[in-house]
């Protein structure tokens, strides 16, 4: 069904196409950077509760995936080469691949993001480390995946660019607001078993989306 | 050599309501070639993109057979070797890390990628971008993209578009060469090539 | 022809009774309807609001279902049965958020506050949307088709999230834990009465007005195909 090897093939393939163009990379990381500018200009020299904040983490983190995960798959389609890859692999293949491309990007993002945050918001502070870590890596893994079979979605339409968020916001609600309510229990220093209502949805989430995709990725990609 | 048959029944392909063509019918087993001619736009690729499995029919079936066992579609592409006009390979990689990377997804140990460039006259130019590379140079490097894994059928949608007297003398000799026990399907409209093969399908016929 | 009639008439009858009852301390008479805390007169809302969001959830499982449905058989009625399930659910989902932001603010003070339910029908809302702007964005027919359905899928699987999870997140201001607080419908004989009419009678509407988008659907599209 699935190759690992091949998954891996194409995973390698998308790392070192992105080391060398840098598309995403930039995109994503400038998209840090402006939003975060704007957060701290906003903000001033406020008392912003911890609610707010972790509320505007998960805001420049959904909008900066936004700006560069569907890159894998529109790349694809705008330079002709989808059939170059139906003609040497399976469907499936292609889209773990990209998907696990995805998920790296996305954590490289987030840690920037985090640590960026919480350096320079003096009010972030984080009491629970532990619920903290554990969100971003359930969020991240959630997240990564809703957004690559959307971006599979869009990457057949014709205005991709503003169609991404339209589609993948409804889809990522439950996520964006659980993983927003663990971070705020994260920040009050709640211990860490009142968090695992929100672990628990986090990973029931990310199972469910990663097999829906399994399901539906071949009607997408075939035409 | 193993046997492999091709079987197209009832093909038809519309987009939007227009029919391009329909009821196409056809069988085709090792050593024969086939040719596929028809006007601009008459839809020959469109075709060959449906037989290599790219593409589906709006209704019709494509059936391969290889040593005497239906191949699942989503297999298809295992066994086929496809040149076209549409055909995009990965302008920032080198031509060696586009063939590095079609070998390993390909799963083929022993492709002799250096042989095969050799032959298309790039392996001076392999560990230059792509994207550095004529239109005829990319032709020919398709070539090898299709020929890496020696597939039992080879699909050539315009095999000799933007390419020179040398590299259509090439294109000649791998038509001779795969016809021997292996499927070849032209699309072209070019008089000499289509000569070459033994079955000839004129899409104009098939227009609704 | 006369089931259209009595359909109006139903509904007619429905929404005079869900207004005329009046609402008493006592329900002696089999036309009175009790007083819930917190809600007297505006308990009338549960006629209308409750049923147009029951028929905007079944629409999208039904247009999801369709959906499905044309993945396996690639035939475009099942596709057009799909977009018109799904035009009548945006249909009910805005009547039913606005139904209840109306509620919200003679109740709460406030036209939205978040709650679950609300946010839910938000959702759902922005998931029609997300659709109807999916679908505009293909021109490809079977393209259209097979993407619509895809995207429909996979919003209705993340749809148990937020009604089953978000409520253990957020408190909820939604009456229901309030009248129902053991789960068993406690609701008086004649409120059940209307309510249950009422839900019936908006089930029917959707069903009539989905075949008859059905219709609309087949003829637009044949049509299509004769022109080209």
């Amino acid at each position: 069904m699935i190759s690992m090897q091949q998954v891996y093939v194409i995973f390698r393939k998308e790392l070192r196409s992105e080391l060398r163009t840098r598309y995403a990379l930039n995109a994503l990381f400038m998209f840090i950077i402006t939003t975060l500018s704007i957060v701290l200009f906003s903000i001033g020299s406020e008392d912003v509760s911890p609610n707010v904040l972790s509320g505007v983490l998960w805001i420049v983190i959904f909008f900066s995936s936004m700006s560069g995960l569907s890159r894998t798959f529109v790349s694809e389609e705008e330079r002709g080469t989808v059939m170059t890859l139906q003609l040497l692999t399976k469907s499936l293949n292609v889209f773990f691949g990209k998907l696990l491309f995805n998920f790296v990007l996305l954590c490289i993002l987030n840690v920037i993001a985090v640590v960026l945050y919480i350096i320079l918001i003096n009010d972030f502070l984080v009491k629970n480390y532990l619920i903290f870590t554990v969100t971003l890596m359930l969020g991240t893994l959630g997240l990564a995946s809703a957004s690559t079979i959307i971006a599979a979605i869009i990457s057949k339409a014709n205005t991709k660019g503003t169609l991404y968020p339209v589609l993948s916001f409804p889809i990522l609600l439950p996520l964006l607001l659980t993983v927003i309510n663990a971070t705020r229990l994260a920040v009050e220093g709640a211990f860490f078993t009142e968090a695992i209502g929100e672990f628990q949805v986090l990973v029931s989430y990310f199972v469910v989306i990663v097999t829906v995709s399994y399901l539906v990725f071949e009607y997408i990609w075939k035409e | 050599m193993p046997t492999i048959s091709l079987h197209a029944q009832n093909l038809t392909k519309a987009f939007s309501h227009r029919n391009i063509f329909a009821k196409i019918n056809f069988s085709i087993q090792q050593s024969q070639t086939l040719a596929i001619t028809g006007r601009n736009g008459s839809g020959k690729s469109t075709l060959i993109k449906i037989l290599a499995g790219v593409l589906s029919a709006t209704s019709g079936s494509v059936k391969l057979s290889y040593d005497g066992e239906d191949v699942a579609n989503e297999d298809m592409y295992r066994h086929i070797g496809l040149v076209s006009p549409y055909l995009q390979l990965y302008d920032e990689f080198t031509a060696a890390e586009n063939l590095t990377f079609f070998r390993e997804l390909r799963r083929i140990k022993n492709a002799d990628i250096d042989g095969l460039l050799q032959r298309v006259g790039l392996f001076a130019r392999r560990n230059d971008a792509v994207r550095t590379y004529s239109s005829g140079m990319k032709q020919r490097l398709k070539y090898v993209f299709a020929l890496l894994h020696q597939p039992p059928i080879l699909f050539l949608d315009e095999p000799t578009a933007n390419l020179d007297t040398e590299g259509i003398r090439f294109v000649y000799d791998i038509i001779d060469e795969y016809k021997k026990g292996s499927i070849v399907i032209v699309a072209s409209n070019v008089r000499e090539e289509t000569e070459l093969c033994s079955e000839i399908i004129n899409l104009n016929d098939h227009v609704l | 022809m006369f089931l259209k009639l009595l359909l109006g008439i139903w509904l007619t009858v429905v929404i005079i009774v869900a207004f005329a009852f009046p609402v008493v301390a006592n329900p002696q008479a089999w036309y009175e309807y009790p007083i819930i805390t917190g809600l007297e007169e505006k308990a009338r809302i549960l006629f209308f609001h409750v049923p147009m969001s029951w028929t905007t959830v079944v629409a999208f499982l039904v247009a999801m279902m369709y959906g499905i449905k044309y993945l396996k058989s690639k035939n475009i009625d099942d596709d057009i049965k799909s977009v018109a399930s799904a035009g009548l659910g945006l249909l009910f989902c805005i009547l039913a958020t606005v139904t209840g932001s109306i509620w919200a603010k003679f109740n709460w003070g406030s036209f939205w506050n978040w709650d679950p339910r609300e946010t839910s029908i938000f959702i759902l809302l922005l998931i029609y949307g997300a659709y109807f702007a999916l679908r505009s964005a293909l021109e490809d027919e079977s393209k259209r088709a097979t993407l619509s359905a895809v995207y429909a899928i996979i919003a209705g699987v993340t749809v148990p999230f937020f009604i089953f999870v978000m409520p253990r997140i957020m408190a909820s201001l939604h009456p229901e834990p309030i009248i129902n607080t053991e789960g068993k419908v406690h609701m008086n004989a004649t409120m059940l009465t209307v309510f249950i009419s009422s839900l019936a009678g908006f089930t029917a509407l959707y069903v009539w007005m989905l075949r008859m988008r059905i219709r609309l659907g087949r003829l637009e599209y044949h049509q299509l195909s004769q022109g080209a």
